[in-house]
Formats: structure tokens, sequence, C-alpha cells
């Protein structure tokens, strides 16, 4: 287990130095360098200040080659921290993402618990009772999941929230709770609000789970240990999961690994539509108007949080099956 | 369709298979692979179910303990089973998932089955395995079971037990598992023990040890065995009675002296003239007899084995079916040796 | 006395149902493909999608900038092919009119069907002009009103009065097209990547094995958001096109790669191959007549699956923002214009006719790409 261990933690080493190259040539795409667009900032606000501006252009090896800068951003993040400044919003990175980021994760996460229990039964259902109605049913809301957009769904469902039962859309609490403490009420009222962006964001995984429970779980269902355990005379409900279940299940968590970056990317998507206070509105933003130091650290956090996801779910599968983890 | 029973001269057999069909009704049409098969197994005896691979012994054994997979299902017949308090139950008459076919399952016919590697659970520790199953039939505390499991264990042969309690079926070789696959199915001190071609996965010493194995256990627990195989060498070893069968029906059976010494079914002659007869066991598969085994989805008419028959008689065998009859030592289905009959 | 197989089949069919006839591949694969009723049906639904982004000039009655501030918000008028009156019930293609109705206190317009008024609808009208295919100049349209002037909006119109109908029908050429050039542009890398990694192996097979892992284990959207928000808003909207098409199928590649190493690699130990070559055919009959086919339909298969998730991202990149620009006209733009609450309670319509073109499209490929899948294995069951 510890050389498992230790094998998976070699291998995030080049994913996350492909995610660092990525998101530095994302935030050196648009023409000219950042500090111009701040000089051009200060100078419509009438602010001079040169001094500052070298400091800067220091700190960050502007106008020397790529991979000084490179470095030089990259020492920043590990040594200090530092994530650069927003130039929009002239405050560091770190004041405005956190908490964001937080979010987008907290949601991600329950998604992802919402995925599992839902999937999980359906598929089992779907798979036992091939070709019966409910599995019908089943495949086809499952199509459906995969050929609604996120963000169409989301539109949808808040349309059909306000329309039909007067609920305030948009956000994570009612608009009177924005800047109060955390209270019971306040508690009781995200929670009203939080199953939308939950049930939007997670309706394609779950879709997504259940075809792959089903084919999964029909691929083991008619195995020879399955004939071995009903010929012991267990019911079939109990050899079901104690069998071929928990064989389907290892297919099933690996599957966290690809799920966790769909899921990030749905929230952040949905986050948009819904104005919800995570990462994807203010990522939109920032993307539009070209605050790259603010947008890159935005997708390195979120992509080294789903690289750190998918080792978790990886460890995990080695958890529950033996054969992963004496290999 | 079921034939008038004989009255019974000698004791109620163990079990009793008469006219049993078991059908499979896939998209392209029915598949009867079991179609008519008439077997007696008696107390404490071995009985060898022969044929080449194909010919439905598998789905007939299935079919005893009803675990036939969908599209197959049981169109006919009776299985009549004994039970240890002398009352008899049909078997092909119980719905496959009610609780008394599951208590028969496990505890009064066990079942073993052809591929030792993929037959355990493969994420399950084997001594777990076992345990369940003693503790499906048998009133014990968990601890009392898994004392059980190990002195199992131990019985098949598997060296240092109490570790391999604990092991996982891919740590152990093919030979190891099907010995925990023996002791899986003997820890309840089953009546019947069916097992499906029990060594063809195995090397050739591994076959014989666990042959032998199963003689010796037959004859500790006073267990019927009905050994399914298509190795003649192993009919020779271990059986006393043998069926022979060819596309869904049994063709021809008898004991085993007087099938080898006096074959009467064109089939049964064949198969025995391919084995060179020096030799006791023999390694590998049947040596082919001529011609091919017909589609299963197109059976002859009349005798099934009529299109690689060589004494084929057109007008009679293309026409009429055989049926098993008593003829001198043992019962064959073949018009050779059986009155056609007049008409239709 | 021996029987040749020839004789024992031929005394087997003398007086039993005929042998099943052996089939060559592709047969196999459309024989078990014809069996998926819902897959046959999505066949002709993407069929006809794509015609009408084929003709889609021909089949829209109006330019999708023909604006009319008369006409903002205006609710979908329904199709009536006839007419009752006092001289019975008539063939008469029709749309009923619109009458505006003045909201004082909300200081609104809006618009009501007016049942009084009909308005004729014609069919091969006359109307702009287009050239049909790209190459033969045209103004006939498939429908439209008899007067030009008169408005006609089947699915409602936007914020400018402009014709959802006419707007739809130009954006399936577009999103439809991207799912089409995305998919062969992650043809061209996966079959490259996956073929170099398949055929040299080593080190080169693990380098893009762990790339293509690192590109399924990255959130996608917050990625192409990144590359998509570079494209400068003033680039050309070809160029803007060609870009977004190229970040789409970024993803594409990877499970396509995975699938051509995969086969190529499995393949050459398959039973059906060994088989063939023991029938005594040379490597090339072998490859084109086994291989191809078992390989490429697969690949077929994966290419329709890999389209929708194409026509998704596209679409979900132009509703940010940051995808295709506004005179370029796709799904994924329309839809832009529903993006907030209101607007779609002002006007449904922006969010539903889009919405569901979306929907059925990538429903008809899924079911479609998953009915070739399970046909592309013709000796599976
Ligand atoms: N699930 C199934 N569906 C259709 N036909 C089947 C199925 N299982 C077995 N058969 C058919 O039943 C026949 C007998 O199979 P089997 O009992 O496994 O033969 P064997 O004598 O080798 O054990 C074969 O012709 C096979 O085609
Ligand atoms: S009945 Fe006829 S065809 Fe069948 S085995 Fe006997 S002789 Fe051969
Ligand atoms: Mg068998």
């Amino acid at each position: 287990m510890r050389g498992f261990l230790l094998r998976r933690l070699l291998y995030m080493i080049p994913t996350l130095f492909l995610v660092s190259i990525t998101t530095f040539i994302i935030i050196q795409l648009p023409p000219g360098d950042y500090l111009d667009a701040l000089a051009a900032d200060m100078g419509e606000a009438g602010v001079e200040n040169t001094a500052v501006m070298e400091a800067l252009r220091q700190q960050y090896g502007l106008g020397q080659p790529m991979y000084v800068q490179y470095f030089k951003w990259m020492k920043g993040i590990l040594l200090e921290g530092n994530f650069g400044i927003s130039f929009e919003k002239n405050v560091p990175v770190n004041d405005l993402i956190w908490d964001r980021l937080a979010w987008t994760f907290g949601i991600s996460i329950l998604t992802l618990m919402f995925i599992w229990f839902t999937a999980l039964p359906i598929g089992i259902y779907s798979a036992v009772r091939k070709y019966s109605v409910g599995d019908y049913v089943a495949t086809f809301f499952g199509f459906l999941g995969l050929a609604i957009p996120n963000f169409l769904l989301a539109l949808v469902m808040m349309y059909v929230a306000f329309k039909y039962f007067g609920q305030s859309v948009g956000g994570l609490v009612s608009p009177e709770y924005l800047n109060q403490p955390w209270s019971w009420a306040k508690f009781v009222d995200l929670l009203q609000h939080i199953w939308m962006p939950i049930f939007v964001v997670g309706t394609s995984g779950a879709a997504a789970l259940i075809r792959i429970m089903r084919a999964n779980l029909l691929d083991e269902l008619y195995r020879p240990y399955v004939v071995t355990a009903r010929a012991k005379g267990m019911s079939e409900f109990q050899l079901l999961l104690r069998y071929p279940v928990r064989v389907a299940l290892n297919p099933f968590i690996s599957t966290i690994g690809w799920i966790l970056p769909t899921l990030v990317s749905g929230e952040i998507i949905v986050a948009v539509v819904m104005n919800l206070p995570t990462t994807g509105p203010l990522l939109l933003r920032a993307l539009l108007v070209q605050d790259m130091y603010l947008a890159g650290s935005m997708i390195l956090i979120v992509s080294v949080l789903t690289v750190i996801g998918t080792l978790i779910s990886d460890l995990l599968l080695a958890w529950v099956d033996p054969r992963i983890r004496y290999q | 369709m079921t034939q008038p029973t004989p009255i019974p001269t000698e004791p109620a057999p163990l079990l009793r298979i008469a006219g049993l069909k078991t059908h499979f009704f896939t998209d392209d049409g029915v598949v009867k692979a079991v179609d008519g098969v008439d077997l007696t197994v008696e107390p404490g005896k071995t009985l060898c179910v022969l044929g080449e691979s194909g010919c439905g012994k598998s789905i007939m054994a299935r079919s005893i303990l009803r675990i036939v997979d969908r599209p197959g299902r049981i169109v006919g017949g009776s299985i009549t089973y004994r039970a240890a308090d002398g009352r008899s139950v049909d078997l092909a008459a119980m719905s496959p998932t009610s609780a008394a076919i599951r208590q028969i399952r496990g505890s009064d016919i066990a079942m073993i089955f052809q591929e030792p590697m993929t037959s355990l659970g493969p994420i399950q520790k084997i001594g777990k395995q076992i345990v369940e199953t003693i503790l499906l039939h048998r009133r014990m505390s968990k601890a009392e079971a898994k004392e059980t499991a190990i002195e199992m264990l131990n019985r098949v042969g598997i060296p240092r037990p109490r570790e391999r309690f604990e092991a996982y079926p891919f740590e152990l070789s093919g030979g190891m598992r099907q010995r925990a696959m023996i002791a899986m199915a003997l820890c309840c001190q089953p009546r019947l023990l069916i097992a499906d071609e029990p060594t063809t996965a195995l090397d050739v010493t591994t076959q014989a040890q666990i042959l032998d194995l199963i003689a010796d256990l037959k004859e500790e627990f006073g267990m019927a065995v009905m050994l399914i195989t298509h190795d003649l060498g192993v009919v020779a070893e271990v059986a006393e009675d043998v069926a022979v069968m060819y596309l869904g029906k049994v063709v021809e059976k008898g004991d085993v002296y007087s099938i080898f010494e006096e074959p009467k079914h064109p089939y049964t002659r064949a198969l025995l003239e391919s084995v060179p007869r020096l030799g006791v066991r023999h390694a590998g598969r049947l040596p082919a007899i001529e011609g091919m085994v017909p589609h299963p989805l197109v059976r002859p008419t009349g005798c099934p084995f009529r299109t690689r028959c060589r004494a084929f008689m057109p007008g009679i065998c293309d026409v009429h079916q055989p049926e098993l009859q008593r003829q001198g030592r043992t019962d064959v289905a073949c018009f050779l040796h059986n009155p056609v009959p007049a008409h239709g | 006395m021996t029987m040749t197989q020839t004789e024992l089949a031929n005394a087997a069919e003398s007086n039993i149902d005929p042998t099943p006839i052996v089939l060559g591949p592709w047969a196999l694969v459309w024989r078990k493909f014809r069996r998926h009723r819902l897959a046959m049906v999505s066949a002709v639904v993407v069929i006809f999608i794509y015609l009408v982004a084929i003709f889609a000039e021909f089949l829209a009655p109006f330019p999708t900038d023909q604006t009319s501030v008369r006409h903002t918000f205006a609710p979908p008028q329904p199709l009536a092919l006839f007419v009752t009156d006092a001289d019975g019930t008539r063939f008469r293609p029709h749309v009923k009119g619109l009458k505006m109705e003045i909201d004082r206190e909300a200081m609104r317009r809006s618009f009501a069907v007016d049942a009084e008024r009909i308005i004729p609808v014609g069919f091969f009208v006359k109307g702009y002009e287009y050239k049909l295919l790209g190459l033969i100049p045209a103004n006939r349209h498939f429908f439209g009103p008899l007067d030009p002037r008169d408005p006609m909006y089947l699915w409602g119109a936007d914020r400018l009065g402009r014709d959802m109908f006419s707007r739809i029908v130009m954006g399936t050429r577009v999103s439809m097209s991207i799912g089409l050039v995305g998919v062969a542009v992650s043809l061209v890398i996966g079959v490259a990547m996956g073929g170099l990694s398949g055929y040299y192996g080593g080190w080169v097979d693990t380098l893009i094995q762990r790339f293509i892992e690192f590109i399924r284990s990255v959130p996608t959207i917050p990625l192409w958001m990144g590359l998509a928000a570079a494209i400068p808003l003033d680039w050309p909207p070809l160029r803007t096109y060609f870009v977004v098409t190229v970040i789409v199928s970024m993803i594409g590649w990877t499970s396509l790669a995975r699938e051509v190493r995969g086969k190529f690699l499995s393949l050459r130990g398959e039973d059906f191959i060994t088989a063939a070559r023991l029938d005594g055919l040379t490597d090339r009959e072998v490859i084109l007549k086994h291989m191809v086919p078992s390989f490429s339909s697969h690949i077929i298969a994966s290419l329709t699956l890999a389209v929708p998730l194409m026509i998704l991202a596209e679409t979900s990149l132009s509703f940010l923002g940051i995808g295709l620009q506004p005179p370029l006209v796709s799904w994924g733009t329309l839809l832009k214009e529903a993006q907030n609450i209101r607007s779609i309670i002002e006007a449904p319509w922006l969010l539903i006719a889009p919405g569901s073109v979306i929907v059925v499209a990538v429903l008809a490929l899924n079911f479609l790409g998953d009915g070739l899948r399970d046909a592309a294995d013709p000796y599976s069951n």
C-alpha cells in the first residue's frame, strides 16, 4: 500500500507541472503584459508610480525570457503563497479567491454525494431488471441528463422555480440573509437554495454513472462466481450486494477521478447562470476583462485541487479493492 | 409428454430426472439445450455424465439446482429429489427464487464448477466465503463457523489453512482454488455433489489430485457425486454409473462396466473408439468424432445423432425419435436396438 | 462410409430450417444496427438536422440580421394549414397576426396573437437573396409570408425583433458543423497520437498516455474559458469559429487516441483474425476485410459520440460570451440572449426554442452513437 501511495504521488508531479505550464500559457496569452494594462489603468486614474511599477516588474521578471517569468511566478506561489495581484480590483488575488474556492469545492463534493446516492441504486436496478419498464425510464432520463447542458438545465430550473413556485432564484441565500452572520434561519435558507445547483450540476454525472454502473454490473451479473454464490443458497438480494455489486463498485469508485473535474467544470458554469458566490462568476469576469493573474490563479488552484481529488479517489479504490493494493 | 413412470423396483434413488427439458428463448430462436433427459443418481454412488462440449451437460446440472440463467427456462419434466427425511420434492416445480430451493442448494446438493479461477468471488477473502455458506445453512456462531471452515480447508489439503483463511482468491493457484471451492461445497455436508468438469482447467497432475480428493471425500461423507466430464479417462477411473449425453438427450446409460464392455449406441461406440484403449487417463479433450455437432438452433429431425451416425437408416432415423429403452444391461436410444414405431 | 461436411449440411438442410447465412462484417454491423429501433429513428433525425444545416438559407424565411423594432419580443405565431369561415374549410396555410398591447402601468409594449388577422403563408416564396450550397444564387425560400413585410414569427422574436426560427435554422449550420469539424480535428490528433502510442510503444507510449491522463484530470471548462477568452474580440468570425472549434476538440481526441491504441494492440490477438489467417487469407485481406471494419466501426461510433460533446462545449462557451461572437449565429449565442431570468420570464421562447433543438440534436446523436457502438462489435453477442 505504501509503495502504491508513493507511486501515485510521483505520478502527480508531472501532471502538476503540466497544469502550471498550461496556466502560465493562459496567463501569457492576451496581448501585452500585465503591467502595460496596469500602467494604462493607473495613467487613467492619474497616478504616476514608477517605483511601484519597477518593483512589480522585478518581482514577475517581466521583459525577461519566458522561463524566468514562469520560474518567478511559481516561486512566488510555492514559497510565499503569493498568487499575484488582481489588477481590476487592485487587491492581492489571495484576498478574493479562497472563499469562493471553498464554496466551489463544497458544492462539488455535495454533488458527488448526490450522484452516488442516486446513481448507485438506480444503476443496480437498471442492470438487474434489464429491459424492464423501470430500466427504460432510467435509461431515457439518463440520456436526457447527458443531453441537456448544465447551463440550460439551470435556466429551466430557475424559470420553473420562479414562475410556478415563486422562489427567489440565484445566489445561495435569499437577499435578506446576504450580509447576515450565520444563524439557523440562514442555514435553512441555504439548504433551500443549494439543492438546485447540486441537482443541476449532478444530473449529467448521475446519468453517466447510472449507465456505467449498469454496464459494469451487467458485466458481473453472469460471472461464474455469481452462479457459485447462488448455488450456495444465498438469496438473490444478498448475493447481489455481496458479490457483483461489490465488484462493480470498483470502476464506479475510479470514476470519481474523472467525474470530479467535470463537476468542478459544471459548477463553474452553473454558478455563472445562478449567480452563486463561487469561482465561476469571478473567473468569467476575470477572463472577460483579462485580469489574468486572478483568472490564472483560479484555474491553477481548481486544477490542482482536482488532481488531488483524483489522487484521493485512487487511494480509496486501492483501499476497497485488494487486487489493486497487492499489485 | 411425460412417459409413464416405471414402478420403482429398487430402493428409491436420491435424484430422479425424467423428461427434463430446459430451453433458451433467445432472439434468434429457441435453443433446446436440454431436451428430454432421463437420469437417476443413486445414493452414495458416482454418476459420470459424458458428452462432447455443448451437448447440454452443464445446463442439465444447473437445472437441478435451478440456477439456469435467463433466457433459459425449464419447460418440462421433473427432478425428484428424495430428502434426508424420506420425502420427495420436485425441484423442477419449485420457483428458482423460493426459500425452499435455496435451502436445498449448498446444504443438500452442492455444486462445483469448471473455472476455479473465476468461480470464487474475486475480492472477498476465501475464509469469508466459506463461513458465509456455513452460516446460511447451519446453526453456528461465527467463531464456530470459522473453525469449521479452517478444518474443511485442512481436509481438502490446503497447507497452512489458518493462514489461507485470510487469503484472496487471486493469491492462490488454480488447484488451490479448486480445493477451496470443494471445501466450500462440502462445508455443509451435502448428500449430492455435482461437479461440472472440475478438472478441465487444471494441469494433469493437479487433475489427478483433485479427482482423488473428490473420491476420498465421497467415501468419507457418504455422499453421491454427479461428475460431469468429457474425459473418458476420468470416467474409467471414478464412475460407477455412466450417462452419455448428445444434443440435450441421454442416449445411453448404465453401469460403467456395461458401457465400457458393450456400448450399444453408435455415439458411445464412437466415443470409446476414439480413445486408445491402453491409456487409462487421456490428457486432452476427446479426439474429434467425425462430423460436427449441429448448430444448436438447427436440430436434426428424428434421431439427434443421425447427421454423424455411420449406421444411419434413411426413412427411420430421420423420421422417428428413438426413446431411451432398456436393452440388456444398459438403456439406449437407438433404432439399431429399439423397435421402430409403427407409424407417425 | 464417411460423410463430408457438405453432405452433412445437405442432409441437415433437407428437412431442417435453413442454416444461418454467413454474413460479412459490414453486413453484420448493419444487421445489428437495424435492430436498434431508437438508433434508426435517431439516424433519420440526425440526417434531417444536417440537411437543415446544409439548406439553411432556403429554409429560413428571413435573414438572421433582419431586425424589426416594431416586433421586439413578439411571441410565437402558430402555423395553421386550414381556414374555416362561412365558405367552409379550405387549405390555406397561414399564421395569425400580432397586435400590440400597451401596458401603461408598466410602461411596456407587449404583443398578443390577433386571431382576427390572418397572414397567408406560401411555399417557395420569393425572399432575400442567397447562394444555395454557397454556389447557386437564389431567392426562393421553402416558405414565408406571401407579403414579405408581414410578420411571421413561428418561434417568436428576440429583443431586436429578429426571427428566432430563421436564426435557429442558421445556427444549426454553425453548431452542427462545429461538431463535425471538431470531430475531424480530434480524429486527426487522436489517430496520430493513438497510432504513435500503439506503434512505437515504450516510452513514447508512456509519454502520450501520461499526457492524456493529464488532459483528463484537469477540469476542462476553466481551461477552455482561459483559452477562449484569449481570442481577440475583433477577429473575423471565421477565424474565431475555427479557433473555438480547435479548443473544443482539445478533449475529444483523448478518448479516440486510447481507442485506436487499444484496438491496435488487442486486434492482433483476436480469435477471428487468427481464424481468418488460418482460412488462408493474406495479411492484406485480413486487414482490409476484418481488421478495418471492426476497427473503423468502433471509431465511427466514438466519433458519433464525440459530436454531441463538442456541440455542448461550443454551446456552453458561446453562452458564456467567450466562444463565438455575435455576427455568428449558433445555438450557444442564441441562448446567450436568454441569460438572465428576466428575459426568460418575458420571452420564454428565447430559452425553449433553441434549448429544445439542442436537446433533440444531442439526444439523437447520442442514441445514434450508442446504437453504432453496440453494432460495432459484429463478433460479440
Ligand atoms: N445463455 C444461453 N443462451 C443460449 N444458449 C445457451 C446458453 N447457455 C447455454 N446455451 C446452449 O446450451 C447448449 C448446452 O450448453 P452446455 O450445457 O453448457 O454444454 P456442455 O455440455 O458443454 O456443458 C449449448 O448448445 C449452448 O449453445
Ligand atoms: S437411431 Fe439411427 S441415426 Fe440414431 S444413432 Fe441409432 S442408428 Fe444412428
Ligand atoms: Mg459445460
